[in-house]
Order: C-alpha cells, then structure tokens, then sequence
C-alpha cells in the first residue's frame, strides 16, 4: 500500500510541476496576476507531494518491504537501521527522488522566501523550475521507478554496496543534491531574466544569496566526499581527479566564479551578461555532472546502474534545458545594454580575472575529464587521465587565481592603483615569502609543497590585512576598531573567512604533499620506526560486527619506549555481496594524521601500510571555514531587506 | 579609459587566458596521456621505458608469488595474461582485498628491467563479479572469451605450456 501511495504522489508531484511550468509563465507573459500567483501554492503542492512519496520509499526500506524491487537490490535486513534509512538514496532511484525533493524544496523556498520578488520575475522563475522539475519527474516515473513491486517478494534484500554503508556517505549525496540543485534555481533565474530581456542591481542581490547557498553546499558536499575517499579507500590520498569528482568540482568553479561576478552586478551593474551566462554554465555543468555519474558511461561506486535508456533520457533533458537555453541567451543576450564602465585595476577588474582563471580551470578540467570518453568514442582506444596531468594543467592557472585573491578585496571599485594596495599588504608578503623560504629550508627543497605554505599563509594574512583595514585597528585604536568590527557588513566578514578557509586547504594541501609512507610486513611483537614513533605489531583477530565480519590488526604506536595509543586498521568481509572494504586506522591531532591500512596477512604475520600526513585535516577544515564565510555572508542584513527597499524606491520612482 | 579600450584589455586578457589554458592542457596532454595496454599489444609493440600505462588482463593461476624487495619492503609477483601473451608485474604496496588469482586486474605502472612491469597502483574491484570493462575488451580482443557466450574463462597456465 504504502508503496503504491509513493508512486501516487510522484505522478500528483508531475501534475503540479507541470501546471507550475505552465501557469506562471502565460500569466507572467499575459499580465494575469491570478495565474501568476498561482506559482506559489503550486510550488508547495509539488513539494509536499514529493516529500510524500520520499517518506513512502524512506519507509519501505525502513521496514525492508522486499515486494519492492529497489529494496530488494539495495538493502538487507541485517543492516542497522541508519544505514537502512540512508540506503533510501544510495541507489539510482532514490536518489534521483532525493534530487527532486531538493529541487521542489528549493521551488517551495522561491514561493516562500520571493515575496519581495517582482511577481512577474517570479512567476517565470517558478515557472522554469517547474520545468525542471517536470523533466525529473518523467525521467524518474519512465525509467527508474522506485516503487516497482516485484512479485513473488523475495525472500530478502541484496544488500548496499559495503562501501556506502558509511556515515559520511550517508551525508554526502544531500548535501551534494543541495548544491547541485542550488544552482537549478541561479538558472532559472537567469532563463527568467532573458526572457524579460533585463537584467539589473535588483537581480543580482536575488541571485547572489542562491548562488552563495549553493555555493556553501557544494563546498560540504565535496569536502566530505573527498574525505570518506581518504578514510573509506584506504589508499591515504584526498583527491584523486577521478571523473566522478571532476564532474562535482566543475559545477563548484562555475559557481564560484557566479557568486563573484553576481557581487558585480549587484554592486556595480556590470557584468550582467557575463553573469548570466555563468549561472547557465554552472547549472549545465551540474546537470553534465549528474548524466556522467548516473548514466554508467564513467565506471565508479556512483554508478549505479549502466542502464542505456536513462542515459539517453539525461542527455537527452540535458540538450533540452541546457540547449534551449543558450538559444535564448543568444537570442535575447544582444538586446542587453553593457553598463557600468571600470578600469582593468579596479575591484570590477580583478573579479573578472578570478573569473577568467576560475573558467579557465574548468575548462581544463573538462577537457581531462571528457577526453578519456572522446577518444574511446571516436578511435576506440582506451586511455585515463591521472593526477600528472590534471596537476600539471590546473596549477599554473591556481597559482595566479591565488596571489590575486588576496589583492582583489582590497582594491576600490571602478579605479585603483596597485601599489598602495601592496603597501598595505607587505606584511603578507614577507609572512609569505618567510613561510616559503622556512619550509623550504625544513623540507629539504621541496618546491612545491613549500610554495603551498606561502600561499597559505598569503591567503590568510590578506584576508586579516583586509578585515584589519577596514575597521582601522591600528589607526584608531581598539574601541573604535571593536564599534567599526561589529558594524561592517557580514558580507564583507564572510568573504574574508571564506579566503582564510582557503588559505588553511591550500596549507593541508601543502602539508600533504610531504606525507610519507612505509610498507611493511611485521610478525607479531615485531616493531618498526617510521616518522618519529615505533610501531609494535600485536597480531590479529576476528572482530564480528552487525552484517560483516572482520580481521582486525592492534598496532600499538610508542614514543620513547611507552606505549601511547594502539591503533586497530581492520579488513571487512560482508557476506552479502560478497565484497569487502578497508577500515584505516586513523589517529589525528589536527597537525598530523596517523593512518594505518592492514594489508594481506603472511604466515602469521602482516602486511601493513603506514602514512604520516602532516595537516591533513586541514584540507577539510578550510572547506568547512569556506563554507562558514558563505553562512556569514548570508546572515548579512542587506541580503535580508534589500528587496523591499527597492520595492519602496520603484514606488518612488 | 574608454569603453573601446576597455572592452580591448579584457578580450586581450581572456585571449592570454584561454591560450594559456589550451598551451596548458596540450603539454599536459603530451606526457600524461594514460594507454592501455593488454599483454598481447605489449608482446606487439613493446612500449617504450620510462612511460607510464595501465596493463591489464587476468591474473595467472599459480603466478602470485610473495616476497620483499632489495630495500625490505614487502613484494608481489605475478603474471597478467590475455590468454595470449603474458607480462610478469612487480608491485610493492597492499594488494586490493579481492585480488585474486584467475580474475581481472588493472595495474599502473611502466616496463623494468628484463621485461617486468612495475606496477605503483593495482587496482581490482571490489565485487567479486567484476570485470574490468578494458579488460573485458582487451580479452575479447584476443579472442580469448566472447563476453557474449559468458562468464570469463579461468586464466590457465600460458597457452601451450
């Protein structure tokens, strides 16, 4: 039953998108205010409709209902009930009703939230996420039905792929789906500003709140990914440009370089064209995101299923929204007027560079990413991509994105002059340049890891040259300075934090490329030195767990003879499936991790991995710092009640 | 600075751009273009030293052979075969949990001396049903199994041995 009222509110949710795609826009273009209002109760139907059906599928797995195919190929009884739960979206099918859900949500939050809206604008928003959605919805009810019954019900499930059954991965599809889908909304708003033919100020104070959430989003969503991958694989690494994680990070450049260039447009009415283009990339490259994982054409744990019709059907959506897009850009684009005019050395100028290198990345890492695929394609021959080139491309063009981060804040708007802008950041520079020289001299000439550390440091003590600067702190002393810290915007608060949390990412980064590692095969009570600790080997023993059994190694880690923790890297076995995964052993304190992988076992004895990462954490401490300037910036007063000032002024007017 | 010359500075500036970016992912192309190769195409056309590729195929009956390297660490040997050709590979690392004799594997590496591939990464699945897609194909290639007529053949000793 429960299944079939899913399935029920699914095609109900279709209803309603579909009628949210039609109705708002024939009114916004008749001038109808009926039918435009009616984007609001629609966008909510939608939503409750969906969420209905997600709680319907969260709860046939909840209770392992095996009638249901889904359930039977991607769950089990034994397995514990959060991973139960969380299985909901670690299939094909579920979590492309995930994706909606977010996306209806996100439609639910423009009716909510866009009451300052202009309502035509926001009729045609709502009215191209209902299209969207729609286009989902049909995908999910044509080729991936959750709730298809299976009759006779099996005995039991099939299990979840070992590898998911985690709690970060439980995590970080949601967050991922938010961010992906944050950037359905910074599109649709751009569609409903090519179809009005204008783009201004007011637009793009819209834009930047959705772009910076999505934005936010995506960060969490990548981080976390990138660190399940370190702690899950087991192969002591955080990035491995592999297809899968190129096709989550391009979709973030895009809309990194939008909430950038959208400040212009919101500060300074320029760059509205540019603007709306990126908002159109990043969602294309979002939706391109979602057609190489989904459709099995790249070959990873994400990919599901390598069913031909849905990747058909993806590609298929993404020629429509993505293709018909760019017509009307190019269509309606010309009739845009270009305002706002500024100098190359200018705040203006220097966002325009971060956008150029931001783009400029992406672009290299698509052609990385989507070569492989080509070439197969055309010449049928078998090639990857790795790090090296990925590494060697991207760089040079990071490097200079990076030195300019920390002079663009600081620069005025429309015209400036460089050089009083690096007087006041000499003290960054020598911070910089001591750092870098400091590490070089500790590493032993490792350039590249040396570089990493100044830029680091570059980056942090910019974005407090900035902070420091704008309340006065050492022109006027603490009082005033405090006064002047707790009245400057949030925004301007969360842009620095954002590029300090980059700085700490670039320094874990820097910290990982001096990691070192050993390789060793120890019998019991045998002992070795690596990085300062001796590592005893205690043996190894089954340890059961809920639907796995294990091998678990104790490795007891001395410093000077004593013996500080013991470390337990364990192998799984889950019956179901037949798989097993590697459990690291982890022991960090935020400076450096320990990280211990157990290898095959030898007569008696072991074969274990060991890694020193220096900063580790920080990779993904900085991503959350980033994600963190980006909530500031969103708590910021104007984001909140710049629209009925507008409103207010265009009553004026 | 006029509206002409402006529009000038940064169509130069993404012109700099997007021609660094394109010189860039030419020369990274150059030397990090990843083949792969199965044993038979080696025994074809030996590749030449130095450059990194993935080989793959089936991992020989009876070939894993475990031992340590000149500096101590821990070593397998083993045979990755086609059906037609076999290359013997060297890796010092953990092996993947369901590596096995007789299934697909994909190692990345380059030629040694005297013919041995060292491997720096060997990668296998972790379902115990999966095949490689390259070396699916790469078998298919050697005539050796047709994916359509089943499941992989074991991988014997070398043909004719």
């Amino acid at each position: 039953m429960i299944p079939e009222l899913g399935h029920f509110a699914l095609a109900m949710a279709l209803a309603f998108c579909a009628a949210q795609m039609v109705l708002p826009m024939l009114g916004a273009r008749a001038g109808d205010a009926r039918m435009m209002a009616a984007g609001q109760p629609l966008a909510n139907a939608a939503m409750l409709s969906v969420l209905v059906a997600f709680i319907c599928l969260a709860t046939s797995y909840a209770v392992n209902d095996t009638s249901v195919a889904n359930v039977v190929q991607n769950s089990h009884s034994d397995k514990p009930m959060i991973y139960k739960i969380t299985g909901t979206w670690g299939n094909h099918e579920g979590s492309m009703v995930l994706w909606v859900l977010v996306l209806t949500l996100c439609g639910a939050a423009v009716a909510a939230f866009g009451r300052d809206l202009p309502s035509v604008l926001q009729a045609r928003v709502l009215g191209v996420l209902g299209a969207i959605a729609t286009g989902f919805l049909l995908f999910i009810l044509f080729t991936s039905n959750p709730f298809d019954r299976m009759w006779p019900p099996a005995p039991d499930g099939q299990g979840l792929n070992p590898l998911l059954q985690d709690f970060g991965l439980a995590l970080h599809p949601p967050l991922l789906y938010l961010g992906y889908v944050g950037t359905a909304v910074t599109f649709a708003f751009a569609v409903a500003a090519l179809i009005e033919g204008r783009v201004d100020a007011a637009w793009g104070a819209w834009v930047r709140p959705w772009a910076l959430a999505s934005w936010a989003f995506l960060t969490c969503g990548i981080a976390l990914g990138s660190w399940w991958a370190y702690y899950e694989l087991g192969w002591g690494g955080y990035w491995f440009w592999d297809p899968v994680e190129n096709s989550s990070l391009l979709p973030w450049l895009a809309s990194t370089a939008l909430l950038h260039s959208a400040i212009v447009v919101e500060k300074r009415g320029a760059l509205k064209i540019w603007t709306v283009l990126l908002a159109l990339l990043a969602f294309a490259l979002s939706m391109l995101g979602t057609f190489l994982v989904r459709s099995g054409v790249l070959n990873s744990v994400h990919t599901f299923a390598a069913d031909p019709a849905r990747g058909v059907f993806i590609l298929a959506m993404l020629g429509f929204y993505i293709g018909g897009a760019f017509a009307l850009f190019a269509w309606r684009a010309p009739s845009m007027v270009p305002q706002g005019v500024f100098a190359p050395i200018s705040r203006e100028g220097a966002l325009v560079l971060n956008n150029l290198l931001l783009c400029c990345i992406a672009a290299v890492v698509l052609v990385g990413t989507l070569y492989p695929l080509f070439l197969d394609l055309v010449a049928g021959q078998m090639i990857s991509v790795g790090p090296p080139f990925f590494n060697l491309a991207t760089l040079p063009l990071a490097l200079p994105l990076i030195a300019a981060m920390a002079l663009g804040p600081l620069l005025p708007w429309k015209r400036a002059a460089l050089w009083p802008v690096i007087q006041r950041l000499w003290w960054a520079a020598l911070l910089a340049l001591g750092g870098f020289g400091l590490a070089l001299a500790l590493t032993g000439a490792k350039f590249w890891p040396a570089l990493g550390f100044g830029l680091g440091l570059w980056l942090i003590a910019g974005a407090a040259t900035d902070i420091v600067d704008r309340i006065g702190l050492f022109r006027q002393g603490a009082r005033i300075a405090l006064t002047r810290a707790k009245n400057l915007p949030r925004s301007a608060w969360g842009a620095a934090i954002a590029h300090a949390g980059m700085g700490v990412t670039a320094l874990g980064i820097a910290g990982m490329g001096l990691a070192s590692e050993t390789l060793v095969a120890l019998n019991p009570g045998q002992s070795t030195r690596f990085a300062g600790y001796e590592w005893r080997f205690d043996g190894v023993r089954d340890a059961p767990g809920p639907n796995f059994t294990a091998r678990r190694a104790d490795v007891s880690v001395l410093i000077e003879g004593q013996v500080a923790f013991v470390m337990t890297p364990a192998r799984r076995t889950f019956p179901i499936g037949r798989m097993t995964t590697t459990e690291a052993a982890i022991r960090t304190n935020l400076m450096r991790d320990l990280y211990i992988v157990l290898g095959e076992e030898r007569d008696g004895g072991a074969v274990l991995r060991i890694h020193h990462n220096p900063l580790a954490p920080w990779i993904w401490l900085g991503a959350y710092i980033m994600a963190l300037g980006a909530g500031v910036s969103l708590s910021d007063r104007r984001v909140r009640v710049a629209a009925p000032n507008r409103r207010q002024a265009a009553a004026a007017a | 600075m006029t509206r002409k010359r402006r529009r000038l500075t940064i169509l130069l500036l993404c012109a700099l751009g997007l021609g660094t970016a394109t010189a860039l992912t030419l020369t990274a192309f150059q030397d990090n273009l990843v083949f792969f190769r199965s044993p038979s195409d080696i025994a074809a056309e030996p590749p030449p030293p130095g450059r990194a590729f993935r080989l793959g195929g089936l991992v020989e009956e009876g070939s894993v052979t475990r031992g340590s390297t000149p500096e101590g660490r821990p070593s397998v040997a083993f045979r990755v075969t086609d059906g037609r050709s076999t290359v013997g590979v060297q890796y010092a690392g953990v092996l993947p949990d369901l590596f096995r004799e007789g299934q697909g594997v994909v190692t990345l590496g380059q030629m040694g001396p005297g013919g041995v591939f060292m491997a720096r990464e060997v990668l296998a699945r972790h379902d115990e049903n999966y095949m490689p897609p390259e070396v699916a194909e790469a078998l298919r290639r050697s005539g050796h199994w047709n994916p359509a007529s089943g499941t992989a053949p074991p991988a014997g000793g070398r043909p004719g041995a």
